[in-house]
């Protein structure tokens, strides 16, 4: 709430134009464009960093990185979810985060029982 | 929470403002929890979250066994990386495409909907025209889904994004179609961009697939 009455959740808020929605929810088209740009570039490094001996054992961590910027950077803008409501990233995040400790304990339990 | 739960659908415009406050309907025929949220894009944020945990356990499985393989038949003989790149580019504009189409509707521009919807169409069967592509060749080289466990858990996990491209490419022209006769009772914007948030899954996906299955070594 602030207070003022164009922006304090009434009626009025409902009929905003255009240009006041694309800013309160999530990007411009240009700041769209500017984010593919992003991802583009960082799919590029990906590759390039895949056929160069150059980078030696930060190889691996480099790449999860940038493969973790591409991940979010779709995540939090192209699905708005940086704009959206905390429990629609609550649902998904669940999902990712037990997704990931599935992983982890089924890689565990492979070299548990191989050893 | 709770604060951005009942503004955020009143700043956009497509919130619970149903004549008699109570939270369950708009004119635009949208159903809203008590929350102030939409129950259909809370069911497909539950659904994305659920098909986490599907991916999740298919792409361990590969990671497991991904080193499960005859000499000559495993990811370095067989791997095309500036083919896979150019089809991982495809589908990552594809991205773009459609959040330009998810824009256009909150503006109402069906004409531009309709346009970023079909070119978001265009690149989702260049992608899997792509696969269709790659496991033919792979299969031709003597990859079949039974040679190995890293044969298996590789078509298993790949085939299964490429049935979610495919079911995508089929909704977005199912929604391209319902637009132009215009048969979308109630919310517009929230059905494009429901389609939406399932197709930037299946491009999330991808860019695990991507770097894990490809540019890793095994």
């Amino acid at each position: 709430m602030t207070g003022d009455p164009a922006h304090d959740g009434t009626a009025a808020d409902t009929h905003a134009s255009p240009a006041s929605h694309d800013s309160s929810h999530g990007l411009t088209d240009m700041g769209y464009v500017q984010v593919a740009v992003a991802l583009a570039i960082i799919t590029g490094l990906e590759v390039w960093a895949s056929y160069t001996d150059w980078l030696g054992p930060a190889f691996l961590p480099i790449l999860l990185v940038l493969m973790i910027v591409k991940f979010f950077s779709v995540v939090l803008f192209f699905m708005h979810l940086r704009f959206d409501s905390k429990i629609f990233s609550a649902l998904f995040y669940a999902g990712l985060f037990l997704a990931v400790g599935v992983y982890i304990v089924a890689l565990f339990t492979f070299h548990f029982f191989d050893g | 929470m709770a604060d951005v739960a009942v503004h955020e659908p009143t700043v956009h415009g497509d919130g619970p403002d149903d004549a008699h406050g109570d939270g369950h309907g708009d004119a635009h025929g949208t159903h809203y929890s008590s929350t102030g949220l939409s129950n259909n894009k809370l069911g497909m944020w539950l659904f994305l979250g659920s098909e986490c945990l599907l991916f999740g356990g298919l792409i361990s499985t590969y990671m497991l066994y991904r080193g499960r393989h005859s000499q000559n038949l495993g990811p370095d003989q067989l791997w095309d990386i500036p083919f896979t790149s150019s089809s991982s580019f495809v589908l990552l504009m594809s991205s773009l495409t459609m959040v330009l189409a998810v824009s256009a509707a909150k503006r109402g521009d069906d004409r531009n909907t309709k346009l970023w919807l079909s070119i978001t169409a265009l690149l989702g069967s260049l992608f899997v025209a792509g696969q269709v592509y790659e496991f033919t060749t792979f299969y031709r080289e003597g990859l079949g889904y039974t040679t190995s466990l890293f044969s298996s858990s590789f078509y298993t996990l790949t085939g299964f994004h490429g049935v979610h491209v495919s079911v995508g490419i089929i909704m977005l022209m199912a929604l391209v179609g319902m637009i132009t006769k215009d048969r979308i009772h109630g919310d517009k914007a929230e059905v494009v961009e429901l389609i939406g948030l399932y197709w930037h899954f299946v491009d999330i996906v991808w860019i695990l697939i991507f770097t894990l299955v490809y540019l890793i070594p095994a």
